[in-house]
């Protein structure tokens, strides 16, 4: 086990070593150059070559890229053009935020999404069944900013029962420890400030959590579909076991195979849904920030974001891979 | 009085649009307390269905009706609600499926899959339960019982994954042991052993053995009395004796007469029965097997063919049987099992 997972963060070295050449070769390849990527089509001639020579753009191409990969491993992404603070330290402020988001939005997307999958298929062409595939096929097609709009008109802006934007009212004057604002509440026992946090991301979180969440119902049905004719489900009914030792313990566990690896999948899109939820609800994740950045054309900033996507990509599939050895005896690692 | 009886057990399954398909039609036979009974017929006979329809196992869908009575010991099986019967399988009834790869859950060790019938319908927990099933396994001859407990169902050989869903089915003692088709999914020498332990189980215990097979030779080789089941129906119930020494039913000859020899003579040919099971009938309501049959006179088509009773407590279901004495020789029993 240990070595599987220590093989698998070792895998992590040649992506992010792919991904760094991909990056760079971008970066060289702007429209214009850098230069024109800081100053814009205005800059004289002078200007222009006062920057390369400030980025030592004017040495040759294999010296600027270990230098590319030098400051990388060092976790110096470079200054953001936008806010001129290093991109790093504005990672470690917004990206708990995102965190917090997409992982309230996964836990809606699994808490709902398998309860739901399955009674749907345990009630197979009756009511639930339809509403629930009928529910989840709406539910893919709406685009997740509109879906946030209309979340944020009914529930917060006629309704009021939540907060239409912000991730915590600045009022409460909440400690920050770990710029998890739901575990800094935690943690400093400011409970008020943990609850409005939460109260905070739940609108959001649902705007966001509504693909993977008809993905995993459609996905959970059909899988426990598939496993109610396994015969072995047949063999548990055979020794007499009560309805509700065959479903937990010989159903629903085969039929979260599929399930995990689609969850896998998902994670990784939930990144890139964040963008636009917290646009859309002023939330200040990386998300927002990132969706800036693009209409600024904040280099520095948009490959940051893209190297943590990538990082995160490969780690939550670990997880994946690794509960797929937990779920599955016949792949488990050694 | 009968262990199990059933009578006029009947499956239709009626889907919208479609004709109804009588998988099976009027269904009767029964099981003595310690006997071992035989259900045989080729595949698509009803065999399996009546078995599932007993335990209450068909597969619940629309249009599927069961008919007719089958009676444990006092209670009509088919009348229980859901509660009852899961109480009853697994504890007074168990079955075992021909597949022993697919009909064991591949993410469940072992041990639990044996411990969980314990605990549900004997009250073992734990250390208890864990000791009962390693001794179950040893009893149905798995070594080693004690780290197979711990193992997966992928890790075992076909063989022993037969042994262990044997054990899980006589972990309760029951009182009729339901096996359909138990040795077809596996090696020929593994089948012999397979058949001996459920032989040696049975005659320990006085488990009731309804074998479902196609197999004549495991008929031969284990079965008290047999029913041969063609297109839904019992055409023949016999002893075993004399349903090898002089089969009454064209059918069941031919089922003896497909069975390849040893000592057949070179070159000599298989009897195939011509057709097959799914043969459309021309007619409806006369016999199922009369377009594939040798014997067939006018009789066989128009009314199906009652029930009759011989004699010598045999009876088979046909108007124009094979006379005695019958034509194929009694096979040599020992050779067979």
């Amino acid at each position: 086990m240990f070595r599987f997972i220590v093989r698998r963060l070792l895998q992590l070295i040649p992506t992010l070593f792919g991904l760094s050449l991909l990056l760079f070769i971008w970066l060289r390849r702007l429209p214009g150059g850098p230069e024109t990527a800081i100053l814009g089509e205005r800059g004289t001639p002078e200007m222009r070559a006062a920057i390369r020579r400030n980025m030592g753009l004017d040495e040759p191409i294999l010296v600027q890229y270990g230098r590319f990969v030098r400051r990388m491993i060092k976790l110096d992404l470079g200054t953001s053009t936008s806010t001129k603070r290093a991109v790093t330290t504005e990672f470690i402020e917004r990206f708990p935020g995102t965190v917090e988001l997409t992982i309230t939005a996964m836990i809606i997307a699994i808490g709902v999404g398998i309860p739901l999958g399955y009674l749907a298929a345990r009630r197979r062409g009756r009511f639930l069944d339809h509403a629930s595939v009928g529910g989840s096929l709406i539910g893919i097609c709406i685009p997740v900013f509109f879906l946030g709009y209309v979340l944020k008109a009914i529930f917060s802006e006629n309704l009021h029962w939540f907060p239409s934007s912000g991730r915590q009212d600045p009022t409460l004057g909440a400690t920050r420890v770990t710029n998890f604002f739901v575990l800094d509440g935690l943690m400093t026992r400011e409970w008020d400030a943990a609850a409005d946090a939460l109260w905070h991301l739940v609108l959001p979180s649902i705007a966001l959590a509504s693909i993977p969440l008809a993905i995993i119902v459609r996905i959970t049905r059909a899988s426990v579909l598939e496993v109610l004719n396994e015969d072995f489900v047949r063999t548990a009914e055979a020794k007499g076991l009560t309805e509700q030792t065959v479903r937990r313990r010989h159903v629903l566990r085969n039929a979260m195979l599929p399930v995990a690896t689609s969850i896998g999948l998902l994670a990784g899109g939930l990144l890139s849904g964040a963008v636009l939820t917290e646009t859309v609800f002023a939330f200040s994740g990386i998300g927002a920030f990132v969706a800036e950045a693009i209409g600024q054309r904040d280099y520095p900033v948009l490959m940051g974001f893209i190297l943590i996507i990538a990082v995160v990509y490969v780690l939550v599939n670990l997880l994946v891979d690794l509960s797929y050895s937990f779920i599955d005896p016949r792949v488990r690692v050694r | 009085m009968a262990l199990l009886e059933v009578e006029d057990l009947s499956v239709t399954f009626a889907r919208r649009g479609q004709r109804a398909v009588h998988a099976v039609d009027g269904v009767s036979f029964s099981v003595d307390a310690g006997e071992v009974v035989g259900l045989v017929g080729e595949s698509g006979c009803g065999k399996s269905v009546t078995s599932l329809a007993i335990m209450g196992l068909l597969p619940k869908q629309p249009g599927l009706r069961v008919g007719g009575k089958a009676v444990f010991d006092g209670t009509d099986l088919l009348q229980l609600d859901d509660r009852s019967r899961r109480d009853i399988r697994g504890r007074d009834i168990a079955m075992i499926f021909q597949d022993p790869l697919s009909s064991l859950n591949p993410v469940i060790p072992i041990g639990l899959q044996v411990t969980e019938v314990l605990t549900r319908h004997r009250g073992m927990k734990g250390e208890a339960a864990a000791k009962e099933a390693a001794a179950l396994l040893d009893r149905v001859g798995i070594p080693d019982p004690k780290r197979r407990l711990k193992e997966y169902p992928h890790q075992l050989s076909g063989g022993m994954r037969q042994r262990a869903l044997i054990a899980m089915a006589v972990a309760c003692q029951p009182r009729l042991l339901i096996a359909d088709e138990p040795t077809t999914a596996l090696d020929v020498t593994i089948q012999a052993q397979i058949l001996e332990l459920l032989k040696e189980l049975v005659r320990d215990s006085g488990t009731a053995l309804l074998m479902i097979t196609h197999d004549l030779g495991v008929v031969a080789g284990m079965c008290d009395t047999v029913n041969v089941l063609y297109g839904g129906r019992v055409v023949e119930t016999a002893r075993r004796r004399p349903l090898f020494r002089q089969p009454r039913h064209p059918y069941t000859v031919g089922l003896l007469g497909s069975v390849p020899r040893l000592d057949a003579g070179r070159g000599e040919k298989l009897n195939p029965i011509p057709g097959s099971v799914r043969d459309l009938l021309p007619w409806p309501d006369g016999c199922a097997f009369a377009p594939r049959c040798a014997r067939r006179i006018d009789e066989c088509v128009g009314e199906p063919p009652e029930l009759v009773h011989a004699h010598d407590g045999r009876s088979y279901r046909c108007v124009n049987p094979e006379p005695l004495p019958g034509m194929v020789p009694a096979p040599r029993e020992e050779e067979s099992a």
